[in-house]
């Protein structure tokens, strides 16, 4: 019969609604609250010193808004006003300078749209299927439009001495969270931010500024930067030591393994975002990208890796950002296992788990960027499995 | 010179500087022009804030500390969270065993079996520890804790003295234990085969399922009932009823859950207090908020839920498990007001010798006072 939505008189349709200054600054309308970030409580002691997860499920195109992007803090999220905040860069430099945040404001600004990962992405996935979830498998991971200024001019503007091969970053919080960076990359295309997506950082991302170290892994894009220090050798701090590093079977770890490989996903469907209307038309989409350039291609599969199809990518992609795919299916109603492999420029292609358990073994902990397999079911539903 | 490459990995070609910029570093390139901004950097300036120490003991402060020392320390400051014996609690970590487990399952990696560099944990300590109170303590606390940690992984005696001097004399277990990325050598070219896009293999099994495990947060439980259906509840009335009577209920939960904390209790329960200096005790709180909670949701953490705590006995939450000096302190009298918080607080080990809270003490007696009203607002 006829839908009563359309031949019956609406409330909307007829009163009026919110006024122009109900809310200042908006929120996701009510209907949308549950595309928040969730933590997974057993994996850290506190959630002053934990993570969360970026709802990737229910999100589409690129770019992660900040309210639910995902955060990492080792000593919580801190309130740095503007004005109490102070950048020094110093070590081996011509001249130890001191930033206030408006002299940041008239350097000459980048805007760039970066991925942010966290190393340990998918890192609870090595023993097998664990957590059932896009979020939680791969949601340590958000996109930004950064505007900023580059680390070389403000770099220049205290002058390297040619002993300086290294920087060290840290940030004002308690946990004083330090790692080195090699000069080169420093001076390549890193980036003091203090925009993104257009508005302050918030400040679980770092307000007023933090680092952006493209295609890197996210520990290093320190937040509320206030020091910049020129040095000869690495500093070895504790965060490139005893925590991102790699075990491997032998029990020898690889360190300094900052680059994230190519990397993929389905975001939907999901055991987080099922069928929900049955056999027909389906879109099958997600995200990829790659640390190390631009993703070329993603290809998917419906039967466990037995054929693959050429997804298509929703825009070209951009060298270290999200590159969103889709494949548009007439989906029979049959069970599938869903898996996507990202392509990048440098013609490197998203292994299987299997294939890095063979070089890496089970310890390794950091840099899981196997393909990741769904298994949608005949109702719709799906969950996270390994699949031979 | 070095030559440093710009490789510029942006598609976009609108790039109206940075590219051809010459490089810092670069002593034949010209240089880039200099802008002109910010300010000499202070010596005591760059002093307080350049902490970090190299792996070759650059860096290292004046001071000592021995074992035993570092074993009081360590009860006072760290045990809460690392245990006694460096043996961690609950999801901290742990800092001291696991010798020789690297290349077995379920390594464990502490100071001792994993950490490479001494000056690391010398460093760490130093900058971000105690949790919730980091940089309170003196250099010699520091050698002193470090000390006992190596002691804690029989790296070192038991009549050991950390210094500069002796820093070297440690050798730490897994130093050799590292390489450097070698991705591209072991894995880049392996995984840049042109992939098989046809008939790649002739049949599929699960070999796992996560739902067995059935570890993911929000499942299983009456919370991740509501908040999976959620979205479907709400298309529903949307698609069939009315979506106005939806919105009330929803407004009324937020209210509820919004400005409570702060004003009602400090109305009702202590006309006295002051609604500015219980907002000023909210930001002090944030010093405690580490290891301590209050409020309506508010659980026992490394501390126990404060409240109520103004006008209870010490020691007598519940379900907290209270060290013995504060159980006695309770036992012996002590109630806690305005007078007897403000002793606590200042010097939280000299008031009750032997506690467990890991705090060093609020100087200002204006954050004291702030602190005790917020905590009265919490009844």
């Amino acid at each position: 019969g006829p839908d009563p939505l359309i031949t019956e008189m609406q409330d909307w349709a007829s009163s009026t609604g919110a006024g122009v200054d109900a809310t200042p600054y908006g929120m996701p309308i009510q209907f949308e609250s549950d595309v928040v970030r969730r933590n997974v409580e057993w994996l850290t002691a506190d959630t002053i010193s934990s993570i969360n997860f970026t709802p990737i499920h229910a999100l589409d195109g690129t770019i992660t808004p900040q309210g639910c992007a995902f955060e990492r803090h080792h000593s919580g999220a801190i309130e740095l006003r503007k004005e109490d905040y102070r950048l020094m860069i110093n070590g081996l430099v011509d001249q130890e300078l001191v930033f206030t945040y408006n002299d940041l404001e008239r350097f000459p600004r980048e805007n760039r749209v970066y991925f942010c990962e966290c190393a340990a992405n998918t890192g609870m996935e090595w023993a097998g299927a664990q957590l059932n979830g896009a979020q939680f498998t791969h949601g340590m991971i958000h996109n930004m439009e950064y505007s900023g200024v580059s680390l070389r001019t403000l770099l220049n503007e205290a002058g390297v001495k040619p002993e300086g091969k290294w920087v060290y970053v840290e940030g004002a919080d308690a946990s004083s969270n330090g790692r080195s960076i090699p000069l080169e990359k420093a001076l390549d295309d890193c980036l003091v931010a203090f925009k993104a997506n257009g508005e302050a950082l918030r400040m679980e991302h770092g307000y007023p500024t933090r680092l952006v170290v493209p295609g890197w892994e996210g520990n290093m894009w320190v937040k509320w930067l206030r020091r910049i220090e020129v040095t000869e050798v690495a500093v070895e701090s504790r965060e490139e030591t005893s925590k991102y590093t790699d075990t491997l079977a032998n029990g020898i770890s690889r360190k300094w393994t900052w680059e994230m490989d190519a990397k993929s996903v389905v975001t939907s469907p999901s055991p987080q975002a099922p069928i929900k209307h049955g056999p027909g038309p389906l879109v099958i989409t997600g995200l990829a990208w790659s640390g190390r350039g631009a993703i070329t291609g993603v290809d998917v599969t419906l039967d466990g890796g037995k054929n693959w199809q050429k997804a298509r990518l929703a825009a070209p992609g951009q060298s270290k950002a999200l590159t969103r795919f889709y494949l548009d299916i007439e989906w029979n109603g049959e069970e599938m296992f869903l898996q996507s492999r990202a392509r990048d420029e440098t013609g490197y292609v998203q292994p299987t788990k299997n294939q890095l358990r063979e070089v890496r073994g089970l310890n390794s902990i950091y840099h899981n960027n196997g393909i990741q397999t769904w298994w949608v079911k005949a109702n719709g539903e799906a969950e996270n499995v390994e699949i031979s | 010179a070095a030559a440093v490459a710009v490789v510029d990995g942006s598609t976009d070609t609108l790039d109206g500087q940075g590219d051809t910029d010459v490089m810092a570093g670069d002593d034949t390139a010209a240089p880039m022009g200099k802008i002109g901004l910010g300010r000499p950097a202070l010596p005591e300036e760059v002093a307080a804030w350049n902490h970090d120490i190299l792996p070759d003991g650059t860096g290292l402060p004046d001071g000592e500390g021995d074992v035993w020392t570092g074993e009081e320390v360590f009860a006072d400051n760290c045990a809460v969270c690392h245990g006694d014996f460096a043996e961690g609690v609950d999801n901290w970590p742990k800092l001291a065993g696991g010798m020789n487990t690297l290349n077995r399952e379920d390594p464990l990696k502490t100071v001792g079996s994993y950490w490479p560099y001494l000056s690391t944990a010398f460093d760490y300590v130093r900058r971000s520890m105690p949790f919730g109170a980091a940089q309170t303590m003196s250099d010699d606390d520091v050698y002193a804790i470090v000390a006992y940690i190596l002691f804690s992984n029989d790296l070192v005696d038991e009549d050991f003295v950390l210094s500069k001097d002796t820093f070297f004399d440690v050798e730490m277990p897994n130093a050799d234990g590292f390489i450097i990325d070698d991705r591209a050598e072991t894995e880049l070219g392996l995984f840049s085969a042109e992939p098989c896009m046809e008939n790649c293999k002739e049949s599929v099994e699960i070999t796992m399922r996560a739902a067995v495990l059935d570890v993911t947060p929000d499942h299983g439980g009456d919370d991740e009932a509501a908040a999976e259906e959620a979205p479907a509840e709400t298309e529903m009335a949307a698609a069939e009823s009315t979506p106005a009577d939806e919105a009330p209920v929803v407004q009324a939960a937020a209210e509820e859950a919004a400005p409570v904390a702060t004003e009602e209790p400090a109305a009702e329960e202590t006309a006295a207090v002051d609604p500015a200096l219980v907002a000023d005790g909210e930001k002090v709180f944030k010093k405690c908020k580490a290891c301590h909670q209050v409020g309506e949701d508010a659980k026992n953490k490394v501390g126990p839920i404060l409240n109520g705590i103004v006008g209870r006995a010490a020691g007598t939450g519940d379900d907290f498990k209270y060290s013995n000096a504060m159980i006695e302190a309770g036992e012996g009298g002590l109630v806690w007001n305005d007078e007897t918080l403000a002793g606590y607080l200042e010097a939280p080990k000299k008031y009750i010798k032997g506690n467990k809270m890991s705090f060093a003490g609020l100087k200002k007696a204006d954050d004291i006072a702030a602190i005790t009203a917020y905590l009265k607002a919490h009844p």
